[in-house]
């Protein structure tokens, strides 16, 4: 014992970069990913699916694929004991389409087999007769009255008004326009994967699986096998980026089927190919929107019609729709708007969660018109964002008033206050000019334009639904064990989780037990709401833990437990000279204590769109400074400034990995990734086709981090996960106008849009 | 079982490895993970575009989804496996940890391979260089920023042991 304050010098608490704990293993090939598993006996699983937009299965013969040796079962809706469809928030897709088939890539059968090839010669010997319909692939056709309906729920999966103030209000200055934006691929590298292991007697399953969301794909799971909730098992496989794509079930019920069927472990894994059929992608949409505002600049009035295509299943679009609507308004102040929003089924693949959530669509459409509304009122880019940013306690659009930290005013000075990167060097290499190697742009065609985004996110679920989160805390003889169901697809809770429980109990050894079912709810790993709500969860269980090592230290010890804090790795009495570290006070005793952490409740929206939808905000600030080939139409993003709002810091390094992370794909999205469609039909389901951004496409990022701690979170932290990727688009797309003057209503942005 | 099978050797990571009754069409990179027992390859576009499956085959960073496993039997192959045998990190592998190179890790095998065989080729490789190397090589989740970092740090660290 020792009265001297101890400095902490331990690198593994809150705000310190502590380093993944699955490093090791994932930079020397060990680390088991969902794709690495392997079990005795197993068969490979692989799925059939329809070539057609929209068709009705006429007939299904599969003689000759049960004539090839190794393959041991072929499965089809009828095969299917439960509930023959399933969904995130509507159950309207077919486990196995039966009669119609509604997009390229619907799952019609699976087989198992002996080997891969074995699969994919049985699927090539399947034969299917189709009538073939004439697919609906324009979401505005699809909402037509005329248009026939592509499924028993309607062509209309929601469609919600925003109606608030003085609907007749007309500024001084008026500037409209109709954006739209592409499909974009989550493209994350660990392909679907599974691993399902059926009981003895088939009463249930084991599986191990790549998700973002083990509870909910129980449930999902468990209702189409007719099994009790109990008898399917999850555990985490190792996941391989998520992004959004592994939100909704993709292979989780025909993989668990073939098990039971078979009574043999099945592995399933995705080709890239099948990866882009087998997951939702982001909503394309289309954005008409009109500012009202003073002559000087000031937003009055917004009305705007904002149309999603949802793709032929529901997946997760009406949660995506009202995430559009209610952030169309941007980081601004707003007190009147018309705004319609609409999610629409057609025979386009199914889109769903995607990093960003239906604000990336409504971020570039307001930053587009920011703009333009700047041009009109003769100001700049940043004087039309300061004069309209929003601060705590301003109300948005749905009457919600902001509680959340809001420092828009800060993400853009601090933003702008970056140094602006060095003209390009007449000697340069030719990698870091725009056209690369090929030395194809010639000095005099290279323009350099610069822009600006700003954007405000919601974090968490919405519109009344309790997304809580659980762990549990074990504290004994100085070691803290962990236990959540909280999935890990790269963003750092294997991380964080320690650094809490570090920071809380004074251990320092942490041991993180297996992701599973086998505790309660984490909750999605999306919407940027892990390290608020497991955070809030561990930190909470962590907590308790502490009270009652407290109360144990004070018993043996006869000092008022409230006395008792942890100092560096030590229990101390504040007011007196006793200490004891908390090794020693945890020898020989077991202290357990699980925590459920729910975020404050929210409120559906009303008819006129009113309503406390949301949980809280974060915001965020990008410029971006782009070369421009204004002869060729060829794009290199030099740099991207950006200050975020984050709260506070937890993890330095990890925070900065995923500001560039995100950084890089609304780059993508700005100037190369879409999934092209050709009547519903994929023109480029391969890395050869959909382009992502490579090592030499990463512009110079220069990021601060505006730490103002959130009251309302647990950590003072805000998520930080989806903002890096949402302004970043709109800010790329203004700097190639700045370069070009040309008016680029659509992104990704082409070379052809530019030169032709 | 699958017509067309051989029975033939690979040599990996110094090992010879006999490789019984696999279908002659079965890519280096299947073979390794699935029959070989060494999963740390990595497949995620079977096109040799993101580079998660690099290895080293006679001195040269190859994506093994494009190699036939059967016509790499005389070739001297180095896997993720081989870089650390005795369970020592390398340099790279090291400040990839250090420097946060390394969110899902999916992408991270092949990189590691890819920058191990760049600087062993090119021990002070400039900025563009570096990006140059492993634009083969797509990270889907760091941006890239971070393993930038990770590059620089193994080179110094490198030139420091020297």
């Amino acid at each position: 014992m020792s009265s001297a304050t101890k400095i902490s010098t331990r690198r593994d608490i809150l705000g310190a970069s502590a380093l993944r704990p699955d490093g090791s293993a994932k930079v020397s090939g060990k680390f088991e990913f969902s794709s690495d598993l392997h079990a005795e006996h197993m068969l490979w699983g692989a799925t059939l699916r329809s070539p057609h937009p929209f068709a009705r299965i006429v007939s299904i013969d599969f003689a000759a694929a049960y004539k090839i040796s190794g393959v041991e079962a072929i499965i089809t809706a009828q095969d299917v004991p439960g509930k023959k469809t399933y969904g995130l928030i509507a159950s309207d897709q077919p486990v196995f389409a039966s009669e119609i088939v509604r997009y390229v890539g619907e799952p019609i059968a699976a087989v198992a087999a002996d080997h891969p090839e074995t699969c994919r010669r049985a699927l090539a010997a399947i034969k299917v007769e189709y009538e073939i319909l004439t697919p609906i692939t324009d979401a505005e056709v699809a909402l037509l009255p005329q248009t026939m309906q592509i499924h028993p729920d309607g062509n209309l999966f929601r469609h919600q008004r925003i109606v608030t103030g003085d609907q007749n209000l007309q500024g001084d200055v008026i500037v409209e326009g109709t954006y739209e934006m592409g499909m974009q691929d989550q493209a994350f590298l660990g392909l679907e994967a599974a691993l399902a292991i059926p009981d003895s007697g088939g009463a249930g399953v084991e599986m191990y699986v790549a998700t973002q969301w083990l509870h909910e794909d129980q449930k999902q799971i468990a209702a189409c096998l007719n099994l009790p909730i109990d008898k399917i098992r999850l555990t985490l496989g190792g996941v391989g980026g998520a992004f959004g794509a592994r939100e909704d079930i993709s292979l989780q019920v025909h993989c668990a089927l073939l098990a039971l069927h078979t009574s043999r472990p099945i592995k399933m894994q995705y080709s890239r190919e099948e990866s882009f059929y087998g997951h939702v992608h982001r909503h394309p949409a289309k954005i008409w929107i009109r500012h009202h505002a003073t002559r000087a600049g000031v937003i009055q009035r917004i009305e705007s019609r904002m149309v999603f295509d949802g793709g032929a299943y529901a997946s997760t679009s009406s949660a995506v729709l009202i995430n559009g609507i209610t952030h169309i308004q941007g980081p601004y102040r707003c007190s009147n708007a018309t705004v319609d929003g609409f999610a629409v089924r057609t025979n386009n693949p199914p889109c769903g969660a995607m990093r960003g959530f239906g604000v990336v669509q409504a971020c570039y459409a307001h930053e587009s018109q920011m703009d333009k509304l700047a041009v009109a009122c003769g100001v700049s880019p940043v004087e039309i964002r300061l004069l309209n940013a929003m601060v705590t306690g301003d109300k948005l659009i749905t009457g919600q008033v902001v509680e959340s930290v809001a420092p828009v005013a800060r993400c853009i000075t601090e933003t702008d206050s970056i140094a602006m990167p060095a003209p390009l060097a007449h000697d340069a290499n030719a990698l870091e000019i725009v056209g690369g190697s090929g030395l194809t742009s010639l000095p005099h065609n290279i323009v350099r334009g610069v822009g600006w985004g700003v954007s405000i996110k919601n974090l968490m679920y919405s519109e009344t639904f309790d997304d809580f989160a659980t762990a549990r805390c074990q504290l004994q003889d100085g070691v803290v064990h962990l236990k959540y169901a909280t999935v890990e697809v790269g963003q750092g809770f294997v991380i964080l989780a320690p650094q809490i429980a570090r920071s809380v109990l004074g251990v320092d050894e942490v041991v993180i037990d297996p992701v599973d079912t086998r505790i309660g709810s984490a909750g999605s790993t999306s919407a940027s709401r892990q390290t608020w709500m497991s955070g809030g969860a561990v930190d909470g269980a962590c907590r308790l833990v502490r009270q009652r090592l407290f109360e144990h230290v004070g018993k043996i010890h006869n000092i008022d437990p409230l006395r008792l804090v942890i100092e560096d790795t030590d229990v101390v009495d504040m007011l007196g000279d006793f200490r004891i570290s908390v090794i020693e006070a945890s020898t020989g005793v077991l202290i357990e204590e699980t925590f459920e952490h729910h975020h404050r409740p929210t409120e559906e929206l009303d008819a006129n769109g009113q309503g406390n939808c949301h949980v809280a905000f974060a915001f965020v600030a990008h410029r971006a400074v782009v070369d421009v080939d204004v002869e060729l139409g060829l794009v290199k993003v030099i740099q991207i400034a950006t200050a975020q709002d984050v709260g506070r810091v937890l993890n330095p390094i990890a925070a900065l990995g995923q500001i560039e992370g995100g950084i890089a794909q609304g780059l993508g999205l700005a100037v190369m990734e879409e999934i092209v469609l050709d009547n519903g039909k994929m023109r480029n389901p391969s890395f050869t086709d959909y382009l992502l951004p490579t090592a030499l496409d990463a512009p110079q990022v220069v990021a601060i981090m505006i730490e103002e701690p959130e009251p309302q979170a647990p950590l003072g932290a805000k998520g930080i996960g989806e903002p890096p990727c949402i302004s970043v688009t709109p800010a790329i797309a203004a700097a190639i106008r700045n370069a070009t003057g040309r008016d680029l209503s659509r992104v990704p942005i082409r070379p052809q849009d530019i030169c032709l | 079982m699958m017509p067309n099978t051989e029975i033939y050797n690979l040599k990996v990571n110094g090992k010879n490895h006999e490789v019984r009754d696999a279908w002659v069409g079965e890519s280096l990179l299947y073979v390794l993970r699935e029959r070989l027992g060494l999963p740390g390859s990595k497949g995620a576009c079977e096109q040799g575009e993101c580079g998660s499956c690099t290895v080293i085959m006679d001195g040269q960073a190859v994506c093994s989804c494009l190699v036939m496993a059967a016509t790499a039997i005389d070739a001297e192959i180095k896997t993720i496996e081989g870089l650390s045998p005795d369970g020592e990190l390398t340099e790279v592998q090291d400040a990839f940890i250090t420097e946060g190179g390394v969110q899902c890790g999916f992408c991270t095998p092949g990189l590691v391979v890819a920058i191990e065989h760049l600087l062993n080729n090119n021990q002070s490789p400039s900025e563009i260089e570096i990006k140059e190397a492993i634009s083969g090589n797509i990270c889907r989740c760091t941006g890239y920023g971070r393993i930038f970092e990770a590059v620089q740090t193994a080179v110094a660290t490198r030139r420091a042991g020297k």
